[in-house]
């Protein structure tokens, strides 16, 4: 409970930072919905109406209040009661209005959601199995050409750039040799099949990346167990091989794997800016690097505040997980 | 970046001068003598330091060879470009040739060699200033975090998880909207300047919790120790106790952070390049070749791969010589 107490303070905190470094000036978030031809006195009056001429502060304060409460654009109780149809309302939780889509930021969130939770739970998959199971490989084998073999593919992939690896997926798997669909998204409730088909590519790239460090850590924990004492001990008294290695080796290995996976993920949930723009998902990766493009500062802050909502969400699961885990350790 | 954390956080908190005298080598040798031993016998780690060395002079000839002319990454040669292919460079592996080795740029048929050679001082270049800044940063905010304890400690603590919990690359991403232009008002630099800057500054400022959090560990064990004691009686001011007795404690830990942020950055260069942001052509750096390669993949494949080999082999030398050093100052590591 004081955790998450101390993350909303956090997200509240942040998004105060977001607002002074994004709304302080300089920027002209109201220009996209003036129109093309914007008389000074229209730009004034547009800056009113979605309330870029209060200090960021201020503007800061609505915006806590809209996550809330809600709030309508413009913020005019008369103008909503003799014209509704000229006020747009955002319900709460309202992350704001993007003036250059036309649409309420949560609701943009909404929609790219499930495209990056998808690819982030298949490359999650992904990794986790192929990093611990070679990982374990490389272990067993250790000094051998496996091992080395196992540790220098993926140090490899660690070392070329992600967007290059996702684009000769993309350029070569996917268009010349057209091993795989040409990735894009497709509902999973509309066909699963195809869903799985599209992710495998992008996925694929996300996991190759992660994977390194996994292989790495699990060769070293399982390693690092192999000269502990309950090892011998487990050997000793005869348990299989296998049971040795899962039970009591691995076992050890889990905490610090769950804690990097879990952060991983948290910060993967919230969108692959560079995966989903080279095989272009619509996720909130792609909704970023729009709204960074077109100049969509409330899109900005929205997701700057999901995002980190996320990334809070995974360190407080990962400190309960710990408990779980490793009763040694208490919750605080 | 993943692997990076990993690799930082499994530093073991061992002082410098710990017991590694008790290893069986002969008597009088110094930690460091030790170490550079250490480091001398492990021949994947030297291979990784000759690779660094020899890239590090490359890159430092560079601006040198290119002043004189002996490399030029600038001149187009239009002539070898087919433009009936729509500019893709004449002949087989994009151009070859005694005089372009690795071939001509399609579509403006620069030298990919001299391109490459001089985005590496670029690329390096930002990735040294930028560990620079994080490292300082981290280490000075690690120590009086470590040592002072109580308020400060909990204050610094709160920023650096502030920090971290900002989802950096669309921080990386947005922020250059706001700061590219509000620097290149200040300073008044150029465009491209401006943009090196906020690449260096933004990557140090999102950089140094990680520094911060491993220097503020290692300070909190060292700080209990006698000479800190001895230091304090004497009447040290805090600055000498931070710089002077502390500091020379924790060249190791620094020394692998700094060896491997530096390819973590080169690699961050290029990704945000591919985003759009940081340093644009014609002034070359790994991440803006390699950004302009992408339409090139299939008809150009060799122009598509060099850049990123390059930068690979880069940050698997770099990572390499950082784990060479890790282990060889630190006994009980074991690969």
């Amino acid at each position: 409970m004081r955790r998450i107490f101390a993350g909303v303070i956090m997200l509240i905190l942040m998004s105060l930072v977001t607002y002074v470094l994004f709304f302080s000036g300089g920027l002209h978030p109201e220009r996209a919905a003036c129109g093309k031809n914007c008389s000074p006195a229209q730009w004034e009056q547009t800056k009113k109406a979605l309330g870029y001429d209060k200090p960021a502060v201020v503007q800061w304060g609505e915006f806590l209040k809209g996550t809330v409460a809600g709030r309508t654009y413009p913020e005019d109780k008369a103008l909503a009661k003799a014209n509704p149809s000229l006020v747009s309302t955002c319900p709460a939780p309202c992350l704001g209005y993007s003036v250059v889509n036309t649409t309420n930021v949560s609701t943009e969130v909404k929609t790219a959601f499930p495209v990056s939770f998808s690819l982030a739970i298949l490359a999650f998959i992904m990794w986790i199995v192929g990093g611990v199971f070679f990982g374990v490989i490389a272990a067993l084998r250790r000094g051998t050409v496996v091992d080395r073999g196992i540790v220098g593919v993926s140090l490899i992939f660690y070392a070329f750039p992600t967007f290059w690896i996702g684009l000769f997926f993309l350029k070569f798997f996917a268009i010349q040799w057209q091993i795989f669909p040409v990735p894009s998204y497709v509902n999973l409730t509309d066909s699963p099949l195809a869903w799985l088909g599209n992710l495998v590519l992008p996925s694929l790239t996300l996991a190759l990346i992660y994977m390194a460090g996994y292989v790495r850590m699990t060769r070293a924990f399982v390693l690092e167990s192999f000269g502990e004492d309950y090892l011998r001990t487990a050997r000793a008294k005869g348990l299989p091989n296998r049971r040795v290695l899962v039970k009591h080796s691995l076992r050890a290995s889990l905490t610090p794997i769950v804690t990097m996976a879990g952060l991983d993920f948290g910060a993967l949930v919230g969108g692959a800016i560079i995966t989903e723009s080279v095989f272009n998902y619509d996720g909130l990766g792609a909704l970023a690097v729009d709204s960074v493009r077109t100049l969509d500062l409330p899109t900005i802050v929205g997701l700057v505040v999901v995002l980190a909502a996320f990334i809070i969400l995974a360190n407080i699961v990962v400190d309960i997980l710990y408990a779980v885990i490793d009763p040694r350790v208490r919750l605080g | 970046m993943t692997l990076q954390t990993s690799q930082l956080e499994s530093l073991e908190p061992t002082p410098v001068e710990s017991d590694e005298s008790s290893t069986k080598a002969v008597a009088g040798l110094s930690p460091s003598r030790l170490a550079l031993r250490r480091f001398r016998r492990d021949r994947l780690s030297m291979v990784a330091f000759v690779v660094v060395a020899s890239y590090v002079v490359l890159a430092l000839l560079a601006p040198i060879l290119v002043k004189i002319g002996f490399i030029d990454p600038f001149k187009f040669h239009q002539n070898l470009l087919d433009a009936n292919l729509g500019g893709i460079p004449k002949g087989k592996f994009g151009g070859v040739s005694g005089s372009h080795l690795l071939g001509v740029e399609p579509g403006t048929g620069r030298d990919v060699l001299a391109r490459m050679w001089y985005g590496v001082t670029f690329s390096l270049t930002i990735a040294l200033a930028a560990t620079l800044v994080s490292s300082v940063l981290g280490v000075v905010l690690g120590i009086i975090a470590g040592f002072r304890g109580g308020l400060i400690d909990a204050t610094i603590g709160r920023v650096i998880d502030l920090t971290l919990s900002f989802p950096q690359t669309l921080m990386l991403l947005a922020l250059s909207t706001v700061f590219v232009l509000a620097i290149q008002n200040a300073l008044n630099v150029n465009v491209n300047l401006a943009n090196g800057i906020y690449e260096v500054l933004v990557l140090g400022l999102f950089g140094w919790p990680t520094v911060a959090r491993l220097i503020r560990g290692q300070v909190l064990s060292i700080r209990e120790r006698e000479f800190i004691d001895a230091a304090v009686l004497l009447g040290a001011s805090q600055r000498r106790i931070y710089f002077k007795e502390i500091l020379p404690n924790l060249w190791a830990p620094i020394l692998v952070s700094f060896t491997l942020t530096m390819p973590a950055y080169v690699s961050t260069e290029a990704a945000l390049s591919f985003l759009n942001v940081g340093i644009k052509p014609p002034t070359p750096t790994l991440g803006n070749i390699l950004d302009g390669s992408i339409n090139y993949a299939q008809s150009d494949f060799l122009f598509f791969f060099f850049p990123a080999l390059l930068i690979a082999i880069i940050v698997v030398s770099f990572n390499l010589l950082g784990d060479g050093i890790r282990d060889a100052l630190d006994p009980k590591s074991d690969r």
